[in-house]
């Protein structure tokens, strides 16, 4: 089954080594892994998706645990969370034949991102099947995907929860970095966040 | 570290990055370290000659790595082990492999090329941070001078922390030759990531001590857990006020006195056959500070069936990995049992203690001493003459075969770091560099070297390092011609078929005497004890070739595949029979 961890990571050279090397020695593999920047100027956020068996949550987060360089790990399992992946998606296209795919694109709430003579971008964020539902619809037509690229799984817990090691650690060390300011998300336009369906096919 | 001079260094001073090392090191309380210098570490050996710490010259990288290693098992101190770059680097992986697997607290130093030379292939270049990621517990590459303090002092506290294991810091040349402030207490790592994983949890205790009191056939697994946690006494106090018995595994021996009424001795692979039936019985294991290891469980789908399983262990990793836990208790050993001692009361039925010896029978009552000399040299009566002649008191370091399971059975440890071993990963050559450490760390104690004829001479060449560092080591080499464990497997498991298991060595007596170590060879049971006597007053390093029986095998053994009491006892062939278990 599939398994979805969150890491908060040290922003150093060579923890993604570690991190990726963790996984091969349990002989898992990964299905995506994205890294980016997190709220904390020090810290990595990493969501990995692996295929794993289906009691080999616990293990893997305690493994990663072990690393030095991860400072946390939340085992994401069937908690509530919002699934996002952003897909570029380059179509062979002619001024002749572009209108079905802007039509395709419109009703995926994909958009337009490059227009050339023979080919156009388009750009779609969404869950997973929602991508490759887009992917599905544009080769079953006459047209040519020239490239994909997809920047795998990444996921947020719903609602108030936050890392725990991390609240502890700015306890701890008040005077550190500060936090970078995140506006946060209220009202009717938060309401209407959380009401969206992950699930939802389009 | 006891006696941290955090004060000697409260005003920065300029000093080299190979002068950081050792300044390092000594507010850490390093006084010894073993190594072997080469170019691309120069710097840190010029440096070290301003400061008041032993250096031991190995003979081979390997060697330093397996001396910090004892060194730090002998000691519970954090062993320091430096190479040079390139093939000193790679020369200790074993070594540091030998350690992750067996949780040995231990930093390795290794110099590195210059730092603008880094991926170039430069002359004795490596990757050793990426070589030795799996098998350490963590790893850095340090290219500034200003750095080294700092990383250092984090590689001591994350060597020892939590469940230790070796850390590894490569310094490059440059790191080393230029200059930087160094404060030894503003250096100080900052207090250690905080674990939401090791809380053992209220309810879990409570969970727990129900299991405890409702048992009735309860079974403590004493682990090398309890020596790192320092936890004996609360160890001893569960067994005792609950009259539980404690099986050993190879590394917790010692843990537990094996005098004590209530030790049954080392489980698993090799151990009696009375401890595994035990464990078979039993309806609740209580693990403290263990890993289920394959060689303590046998098959795990007929492992304990009718057990309950508490695994009290610091590394969450390990709970659920092998064996399934009922209650999982993480935390330090010790703080943990403290927690649930005070809510048990002691009890006093002893009728699960009467099955138990029911089960040793009369097993436990042999007295090999007894048994008639038939003009073979058994390797048990070797050891077990050793112990009776050191009282059991000597810190014995083993390498890895046959003779091993021999020690682990017949000589008697009564208290944690006696018994030196390489259980997880198994190193042959690990005796002879290790107990060089263990007898640097205790040179007050009687150290014993008990090895192969193989393993033996995998790592002899430090029998200079012995003679160079005047250190009164006494080796037993048990010599049967063979790669005994190994022709063991072979005879019981592939029909006899011998495959390269026949091995030459040196005549090992001369050997020694080549490098100014007096030896004798010892043929027959009565020559075992007066040998013995004339190495431990020999006022030196001595060694004893023992040339044991050539094909014995070590009894009882449970092979691959087999349930825990499904075991090979020993055959009416060998004098060491215990006649009232013939089938």
């Amino acid at each position: 089954m599939l398994h979805t961890f969150v890491a908060l990571v040290e922003d150093k050279p060579g923890v993604l080594t570690r991190v990726a090397s963790l996984f091969r020695r349990l002989n898992i593999n990964i299905i995506s892994l994205t890294v980016g920047h997190s709220e904390r100027q020090d810290v990595s956020r990493m969501t990995i998706v692996a295929e794993a068996a289906p009691g080999s949550g616990h293990r893997i987060k305690a493994s990663l645990f072990k690393l030095e360089n991860v400072i946390d790990v939340d085992d994401i399992g069937q908690l509530s969370c919002v699934t996002r992946e952003l897909a570029l998606i380059k179509v062979a296209a002619t001024p002749h034949n572009r209108a079905p795919i802007f039509q395709l694109a419109e009703v995926f709430r994909a958009r337009v991102v490059d227009l050339a003579p023979e080919s156009l971008m388009l750009e779609m964020t969404g869950v997973a099947s929602k991508i490759e539902g887009l992917i599905q619809v544009l080769s079953e037509g006459d047209n040519t995907i020239l490239e994909v690229s997809r920047t795998g799984r990444m996921v947020m817990r719903r609602g108030q929860h936050t890392s725990r090691v991390l609240d502890a650690m700015r306890l701890s060390s008040p005077e550190e970095e500060p936090i970078i300011p995140v506006t946060t998300v209220a009202g009717d336009l938060g309401r209407e966040l959380l009401s969206e369906d992950p699930n939802h096919p389009l | 570290m006891s006696e941290t001079p955090e004060s000697a260094a409260s005003h920065p001073t300029r000093l080299t990055g190979a002068e950081i090392v050792w300044a390092t090191l000594e507010g850490e309380g390093v006084r010894e370290v073993f190594g072997y210098p080469g170019g691309a570490i120069l710097p840190i050996y010029d440096a070290l000659r301003k400061y008041p710490i032993r250096h031991v010259l190995v003979r081979h990288e390997q060697g330093a790595a397996h001396m910090a290693d004892g060194y730090a098992r002998a000691s519970g101190k954090v062993g320091v082990a430096i190479a040079t770059s390139g093939p000193g680097a790679t020369n200790l992986v074993t070594g540091i492999a030998t350690a992750m697997l067996d949780s040995v607290p231990m930093v390795c130093i290794t110099g590195q090329i210059t730092s603008k030379l880094l991926g170039t292939d430069a002359f004795q270049e490596v990757d050793i941070t990426g070589i030795t990621l799996p098998i350490t517990k963590h790893n850095y590459i340090v290219t500034r001078s200003q750095d080294i303090a700092p990383i250092l002092r984090e590689a001591f506290l994350i060597a020892k922390s939590g469940r230790p294991g070796p850390v590894l810091v490569d310094i490059t040349k440059d790191a080393q030759q230029g200059s930087a402030d160094f404060d030894f207490a503003a250096a100080a790592p900052s207090p250690h990531r905080p674990h939401p994983m090791l809380s053992a949890e209220h309810d879990a205790i409570t969970e727990a001590l129900k299991l405890i009191l409702a048992a009735k056939r309860p079974i403590i697994l004493a682990g090398h857990g309890i020596t790192e946690s320092n936890a004996m006494d609360q160890v001893r106090t569960l067994a005792e006020r609950l009259q539980i018995p404690v099986a050993s595994t190879l590394l917790g021996l010692g843990a537990f006195p094996a005098s004590h009424e209530l030790s049954l001795g080392m489980m698993g692979m090799h151990g009696e056959a009375w401890v595994n039936q035990a464990i078979q019985q039993s309806d609740l294991l209580i693990a403290c500070g263990m890993r289920f290891d394959d060689r303590v469980t046998g098959v795990i789908a007929s492992y304990a069936p009718n057990a309950k399983k508490i695994h009290i262990e610091v590394d969450p990793a390990e709970i659920n990995k092998n064996v399934k836990a009922d209650i999982a208790l993480i935390g330090d050993l010790r703080e943990v049992l403290e927690t649930l001692l005070p809510q048990i009361a002691p009890r006093r039925d002893t009728t699960w203690l009467r099955t138990v010896n029911t089960l040793k029978g009369d097993a436990a009552v042999r007295d090999i001493r007894n048994l008639p000399d038939l003009g073979h040299l058994y390797a048990a009566h070797v050891i077990h003459d050793l112990w009776r002649a050191t009282d059991g008191k000597a810190i014995v370091v083993t390498d890895v075969g046959q003779h091993q399971m021999w020690e682990a059975q017949y000589y008697k440890h009564e208290s944690p770091r006696t018994l030196i071993t390489s259980g997880g990963l198994g190193t042959m050559g690990f005796a002879l560099p290790a107990a060089i450490g263990v007898k640097i760390a205790c040179p007050e104690k009687e150290v014993w070297v008990i090895a192969g004829d193989g393993g033996f001479q995998m790592t002899a060449s430090e029998l200079s390092t012995i003679v160079q560092e005047k250190l009164d080591i006494n080796i037993a080499i048990i010599n049967n011609g063979f790669l005994g464990m190994v022709r063991q497997w072979q005879e019981f498991m592939y029909e006899g078929k011998y495959s390269c298991v026949s091995i030459v060595a040196p005549d090992f007596v001369k050997l020694a005497g080549a490098h100014g170590i007096e030896g004798m060879a010892v043929r027959t049971r009565a020559e075992v004890l007066p040998a013995v006597d004339v190495a431990r007053h020999s006022g030196g390093p001595f060694l004893i070739n023992f040339m044991v029986e050539k094909e014995d095998a070590v009894y009882p053994m449970i092979a691959p595949g087999s349930a825990l009491d499904e075991m090979i006892r020993r055959p009416s062939k060998n004098p060491l029979i215990e006649t009232s278990e013939e089938p």
